[in-house]
């Protein structure tokens, strides 16, 4: 038997898993929490320090299958972006990573994941997004396309929500979408949003193969397989300093994240600046009208505070303080009483 | 203008009765947004200082401007600090409730209201208060006394500053001194001389016209009083006391989403924290977000205090009901959380600017399944202080959430109390274990195991460096070690330990307060706010020969003594503010075995409950 191989912090991969999956066999779910897996493993992350955190629904169980070492909260249907936010609030060390679905972040959730990117909590927010309710037996839900027909739930009537789109006109800080088919872009979606500072949404078209993987289907393997446009390769560069990033101006972006690391930007298909607003409205706008599965990172803004930063905390998260910096003193509430109207 | 024309004798004339002195209520009828809390303030500071028992009631509109407003002020030699019904002097400055202000006042009662404007041909408010010949009445000339005032005031300030008018009336007729009366502006215009100036000038003019033009001729009079209360008696309002008893629980997280009465819990919060919780350098040991609404307020609560953070908000009934999805899963992932939840009247809207107790029922048992929860029961401004940090302490011993039950009398209404105390005890955070605990015990942990088998288990937190410290926190079934669970020995075994866990709490929680006099033969139970008016009740009952012992309830799950000490009289009266009887209801739950003694003294009407009504009825029941 050879060595198995371990990694920076002495990790081997199986160190990075946890239970079996229980979703059907080829859910694309599934090839998304083995990238998860993979990432965390290479980048010899530190599970002590990740929350894992879950709505409801067959993507909000599958934190159950990756990162058996990170404390997780599987809470409610569509809100897991406050609980995610008291958690980040109380504990802004935490590196919260998020999975989510279209039925739990666009039907039920919808109203939390807006007002969370508002606030650009610092956090990971996947979206296995495949067009249905798998657990409830593939009712459509708002991502589903117009006049989309399944086995079980029928025709639908009315138009979908864009998520990504959504995000942007919520003031998200970074928006991407990937197709789970392709293993390789997700992983490098998922290292690119955990070193952003800022709600990171990656939007992942995710077949679900028991209920909408009609060839027709834009939430489809075939589909995502012939309507995909990469916006972007992307690639890391290992050095803080600007000058020794090598691009050809044009054709190749360099952008710097908030730890300082350098990022570059092939573009590929359009001509798309990730940087400018209008840009990547007008690709998601292009892309949601003629059906393309537009992937890569599509938007970042890596100047915005986070609602850590506005709250202005203590550099020591708050449940690390101890009894003595948490309650005043007996003169202060000496004070406090002496502002009241008193008797005497 | 004679004199005479200023106020008439009532056909009853009573010139040549005694006074009566500090045992009466004056009812102040404004419009909504016309500034007249200030006055009203003032007026109650002012009789405070002069050591009257006193107490203030604000019966307002859900309304930003125009509505009728009353506030009730009511003077009490005995000390009874509950609200009264019946107001004897009406101050009665708003012309859109004025027939009904009229009418309100009872026989040998006084009235005082805008003179009409001579110059008018609109004599519109005395036509209103011709068939009252049985009450005494005196009459301002408001407008004119503004005028007065010098420098004038802007014209945007005219009308809140013509309430105090009203004020100089009312210290000239019923003795009110004036000195207290200008430390009370002085207080609350935070010493801003100008503005102090303007106003006590408003009021020494309303005075000296008084003075000069008006016979005082009802009974109705204020005399200081000495020695009634301490040297650290002081007015808070619940909802302050709240937010400051949380400050020194060490809160550490708050999300909150507006709704009246409760908001001002979470504005006191913000500033009292901006005061006391800042590092030298000017950080924040603490964050508040205001909330997209309910759901998310509580969510956010519910994350922070699985993380290990000091959490809460504050809402309404409305606000309850949309918590009740994360209330059952903090209770069933066993998430420390605290909830205050200011009681407005119910059901639905209901009236969210007047009080009721109706959310005791649905908050004890918020969400479905069989989901109950631990509820604190504040009476008065101590004890709104004292859960304000005690909350925090329960919900992280138990790790469930803490509704701490108070309403919009305690909460907005400005209420006498001695200074607080401070904490007596360091902070209870439960059972966490920490990296080193695990250590020691080589990782054998299961998040819901029962080890010390009073249905509390250990809980990690995030972030803690051990290779065996995670769980899944989950509104799943789960077994003892938080696995994904549907079996039915799991799922049984998980709500037989919760249970447990309430029973643990019920023995734990604050003990009943009992009061027993000699020879009852009956008693009293409520809790909260009601003790004001159940304290008179009480006098009341005996006068009338009925002897009756008190119990106050201060938590859910009911304590054991209270069961036993509802066992040992043939019937008690459960007093409380709702309709239903929702207190009553759950004791019968809880203890089937003393229903039959339980009689329900419950009423629901959008004003605190008042001891004449509950006196009344306790003795039509006992047959007298």
């Amino acid at each position: 038997m050879g060595r198995t191989k371990t990694n920076a912090i002495g990790l081997e991969r199986g160190d990075y898993s946890y239970n079996d999956s229980t979703l059907c066999p080829g859910c694309g779910h599934n090839s998304i929490s083995n990238q998860i897996m993979a990432v965390a493993f290479e980048e010899s992350l530190d599970q002590h320090h990740i929350i894992k955190m879950s709505g409801i629904g067959c993507s909000s169980k599958s934190p159950a299958y990756f990162l058996g070492r990170s404390h997780a909260f599987n809470s409610v249907h569509g809100r897991m972006p406050s609980v995610t936010t008291g958690a980040v609030m109380a504990n802004h060390t935490l590196h919260a990573l998020a999975v989510s679905g279209d039925g739990d972040t666009g039907n039920i959730g919808f109203g939390q994941f807006k007002h969370l990117m508002r606030r650009n909590l610092p956090m990971v927010y996947i979206v296995e997004n495949n067009g249905v309710y798998g657990l409830t037996k593939g009712q459509f839900s708002a991502t589903a396309d117009k006049g989309q027909k399944t086995k079980y739930a029928g025709h639908n009537p009315f138009s979908p929500i864009d998520l990504c789109l959504e995000a942007l006109i919520g003031g998200a800080t970074f928006i991407a979408r990937s197709f789970s088919g392709d293993a390789k872009q997700v992983r490098t979606l998922l290292k690119l949003a955990m070193s952003h500072r800022g709600t990171a949404l990656i939007d992942i078209i995710s077949p679900c193969v028991t209920f909408n993987d009609r060839d027709d289907s834009t939430k489809s393997y075939h589909w995502g397989k012939t309507h995909r446009d990469i916006l972007n390769e992307i690639g890391f560069v290992q050095t803080f300093d600007e000058i020794a990033v090598e691009y050809d101006e044009g054709e190749v972006q360099p952008v710097q994240m908030h730890d300082g690391t350098w990022i570059t930007l092939k573009k590929l298909t359009a001509d798309h600046d990730p940087t400018n607003k209008e840009s990547a409205f007008r690709v998601l706008n292009e892309a949601h009208s003629t059906q393309q599965i537009v992937t890569g990172l599509i938007y970042i803004n890596t100047d915005q505070p986070t609602v850590v930063d506005i709250e202005n905390m203590t550099d020591e998260p708050l449940v690390h303080l101890p009894e003595s910096r948490l309650r005043p003193s007996q003169a202060m509430l000496e004070d406090a009483m002496s502002s009241l109207f008193a008797a005497n | 203008m004679t004199v005479i024309d200023l106020y008439r004798v009532p056909a009853n004339h009573v010139h040549d009765q005694g006074k009566i002195i500090n045992n009466f209520s004056f009812k102040i009828a404004t419009r909504n947004g016309t500034g007249s809390q200030t006055s009203n303030n003032t007026i109650l500071r002012a009789l405070f200082r002069m050591g009257i028992p006193i107490n203030g009631k604000n019966l307002f509109p859900s309304n930003i401007y125009g509505l009728p407003t009353w506030y009730h002020i009511r003077v009490s030699k005995d000390g009874y600090m509950g609200h009264r019904n019946e107001s004897e002097v009406v101050v009665a400055y708003n012309f859109d409730s004025f027939a009904k202000d009229v009418a309100s006042v009872p026989a040998g009662g006084v009235l005082i209201y805008p003179m009409d404007d001579p110059d008018s041909n609109k004599k519109k408010w005395d036509v209103i208060t011709t068939s009252r010949e049985d009450i005494y009445i005196y009459r301002l000339p408001v407008d004119q006394l503004v005028g007065r005032l010098d420098p004038a005031p802007a014209q945007a300030v005219k009308e809140y500053i013509a309430n105090m008018v009203y004020v100089g009336a009312v210290a000239y007729l019923f003795n009110i001194d004036m000195m207290q009366i200008e430390a009370a502006l002085g207080y609350h215009f935070e010493g801003k001389q100008k503005l102090i100036d303007q106003n006590y000038g408003l009021v020494k003019i309303a005075y000296e016209w008084c003075e000069q033009n008006l016979e005082k001729v009802d009974p109705y009079m204020c005399q200081a009083m000495e020695h009634t209360y301490g040297p650290n008696a002081a007015l808070m309002d619940g909802n302050a006391a709240a937010a400051l008893g949380a400050v020194f629980g060490g809160m550490q997280f708050t999300a909150w989403y507006p709704i009246t009465p409760s908001s001002s819990v979470a504005e006191e919060l913000q500033a009292f924290s901006a005061k006391y919780r800042h590092t030298e350098d000017g950080k924040a040991t603490y964050a508040i977000l205001q909330a997209e609404d309910e759901l998310a307020a509580i969510g956010m609560i519910v994350g922070a205090g699985w993380a290990g953070a000091r959490s809460m908000t504050a809402t309404s009934g409305p606000g309850i009901s949309l918590m009740a999805e994360f209330a059952g899963l903090a209770y069933f992932a066993e998430v420390p959380i605290v909830v205050w939840d200011i009681q407005r009247m119910g059901p639905s809207t209901g009236l969210p600017t007047r009080t009721s107790q109706g959310d005791v029922m649905f908050a004890h048992y918020l969400s479905h399944g069989d989901t109950r929860h631990i509820c604190l029961l504040p009476a008065n401004m101590e004890e709104c202080f004292k859960f304000g940090w005690q909350a925090f302490d329960y919900a992280e011993q138990f790790q469930t959430p803490v509704f701490v039950l108070s309403d919009l009398d305690l909460g907005m209404n400005l209420h006498v109390t001695n200074k607080f105390e401070y904490p007596t005890t360091h902070m209870q955070r439960g059972k966490v274990l920490t990296a080193a605990d695990l250590e020691d015990i080589k990782g054998n942990w299961g998040r819901f195991r029962d080890v010390d088998n009073d249905g509390v288990a250990y809980r990690t937190l995030p972030g803690t460096d051990h290779p065996r410290a995670a769980y899944f926190a989950r509104g799943t079934g789960h077994n003892a070690n938080g696995k994904y669970s549907e079996d039915p020995v799991d799922w049984e075994e998980n709500l037989q330990r919760l249970h447990r866990k309430m029973e643990t709490a019920r023995q734990q929680l604050p003990a009943p307060i009992i009061q027993q006099v000699e020879g009852a033969t009956t008693a009293i139970v409520t809790y909260g706010s009601n003790e004001y008016a159940v304290f008179e009740t009480l006098d009341m009952l005996a006068a009338q020969g009925v002897q009756a012992d008190y119990l106050r309830m201060m938590a859910l799950p009911a304590h054991l003594d209270v069961a036993e000490f509802i066992k040992s009289y043939d019937h008690v009266y459960v007093v409380e503010n709702n309709f239903d009887g929702q207190m009553a209801n759950i004791l019968c739950m809880d203890f089937p075995e003393i229903a039959a003694k339980i009689r329900k003294v419950a009423r629901c009407n959008g004003l605190p409950l008042d001891a004449q009504w509950i006196s009344n009825t306790i003795l039509s029941m006992e047959g007298k």
